[in-house]
């Protein structure tokens, strides 16, 4: 049976890992190759790599990043943070990356999904999006869910997926960092309108919520980063607390 | 022992070049015929849309030496749905080597993304891999079971993922981003008794 996906995300400036990471017996916490390999160890399905840094300069240091991670770990990842063509694409799939995260390039200019699904396959095409509820419709947000724009969630989400994205990667900027679960409602719709695979982000606090992003969210995978940096949760004990629920998941 | 991973334009080859690496085996790139030929072990990874995938092998005359080589060649993903006769997908012509017509999924999310549990594992490939074990896949359409399926899965129906016929091996998970188990199968391939 298919597995749902446990994902954690690494956030990346300088190619060193920022927000505190607070793993035991890991000499160097802001590696983020280290990290990596320690998060496969672990169990994570998946990773993603958000590069927040995102200037021309430190564009090559992710690129050697992405080149060690992949040489290092036998997982799939993902790298996100900046991208905006099909050159900035072709440069990280070169180097090991398995998907690209697009988020704010997708909406200025949306035919931009279409050439990256022709060119290099829907299978490595995520879209993120990061949206907000305001008087009951979720808007969708740029640069980081700083700013607001017209599109409806739903809207957008049709029409990434008709334009060629393989995967939405959906983060609630309501639930965002407020530890208290994510976007369940928001994401069921998502879920049972789409027919490509959703990933929760935004809200993790308890390994309640992850169940909850499943069983009533109906995700397909779920992202998280500060509850699995800080060992808040461990991705064993999340994996068979999810099991015990009748969850799928990869032992 | 010569190592060819084929560069054709459609597929991530570094990430099986890196798995090799992890092996302690060295790999080369290449899409040149004579390279291909005198290799000891051949890998045909594969992503993207078939028939655009098919055109870059024409281009460079793969599509005619590939099912005439003699070595171990093991396709991985659309490397390996291309082995077949044809595909729904573009309404495309394969290679040929195994009979039969890969499709599109009808059902569950498509594309099917992550780690599933492959069964009924046969051969010299899936040596010291337990039944049951967990691979990563990502695809939306999906070879049917025919004689030469060496192992199946279920995404709403039960399909192949992974073919042997002679010398040719097929499988449509990554193994190169399966840790240990594709690790695993890496290895078979590679140590394979011919």
């Amino acid at each position: 049976m298919l597995c749902k996906r446990i994902i954690p995300c690494l956030d990346i400036k300088d190619g060193r890992t920022v927000k505190g990471v607070n793993f035991v017996n890991l000499r160097d916490a802001g590696d983020p190759v280290l990290l990596a390999k320690q998060y496969a160890e672990a169990g994570a399905d998946e990773l993603v790599f958000l590069d927040i840094s995102a200037t021309e300069q430190n564009r090559k240091t992710l690129v050697d990043l992405v080149e060690k991670v992949a040489q290092t770990i036998d997982i799939p990842f993902t790298v996100g943070g900046g991208i905006s063509s099909l050159e900035d694409v072709h440069v990280l799939l070169q180097h090991g990356a398995d998907k690209v995260s697009i988020n704010s390039a997708a909406v200025k200019q949306p035919h931009l999904i279409d050439d990256l699904a022709n060119q290099f396959g829907s299978q490595c095409i995520v879209v993120a999006i990061d949206a907000k509820q305001f008087d009951g419709q979720w808007l969708v947000h740029l640069v980081g869910g700083k700013v607001p724009t017209e599109l409806d969630l739903f809207d957008w989400a049709k029409e990434v997926a008709s334009r060629g994205a393989g995967e939405i990667l959906f983060t609630s900027m309501d639930h965002d960092g407020t530890k208290n679960g994510f976007a369940n409602a928001a994401l069921k719709q998502l879920s049972q309108s789409m027919e490509i695979p959703i990933i929760a982000s935004g809200g993790a606090g308890t390994i309640s919520h992850f169940t909850d992003a499943f069983i009533h969210g109906k995700s397909d995978a779920a992202l998280a980063a500060s509850v699995f940096h800080f060992g808040e949760i461990t991705i064993p004990n999340l994996k068979l607390e999810l099991q015990k629920n009748n969850i799928p998941v990869r032992l | 022992m010569q190592v060819v991973i084929l560069d054709y334009g459609a597929g991530n080859v570094r990430s099986v070049q890196f798995a090799l690496e992890r092996l302690g085996i060295d790999s080369v790139l290449s899409n040149d015929s004579e390279t291909i030929l005198s290799a000891d072990r051949i890998i045909f990874p594969g992503q993207g849309e078939a028939e655009s995938a098919m055109k870059k092998l024409r281009q460079y005359g793969l599509d005619r030496l590939l099912p005439e080589l003699k070595q171990p060649l093991l396709g991985i993903c659309l490397g390996m749905q291309l082995m077949f006769d044809a595909s729904e997908e573009g309404d495309t012509k394969g290679l040929g080597i195994i009979p039969g017509q890969v499709k599109r999924f009808t059902q569950g999310k498509i594309p099917q993304v992550g780690w599933n549990t492959i069964e009924e594992l046969q051969g010299p490939l899936f040596q010291n891999i337990p039944e049951l074990s967990y691979m990563y896949l990502v695809h939306s359409y999906y070879a049917p079971l025919v004689t030469e399926t060496s192992a199946t899965s279920t995404y709403g129906i039960r399909y192949t993922v992974a073919i042997q016929k002679d010398n040719f091996f097929g499988v449509q998970f990554h193994p190169e981003k399966s840790s240990k188990a594709g690790q695993q199968l890496l290895e078979n391939f590679i140590y394979l008794d011919v």
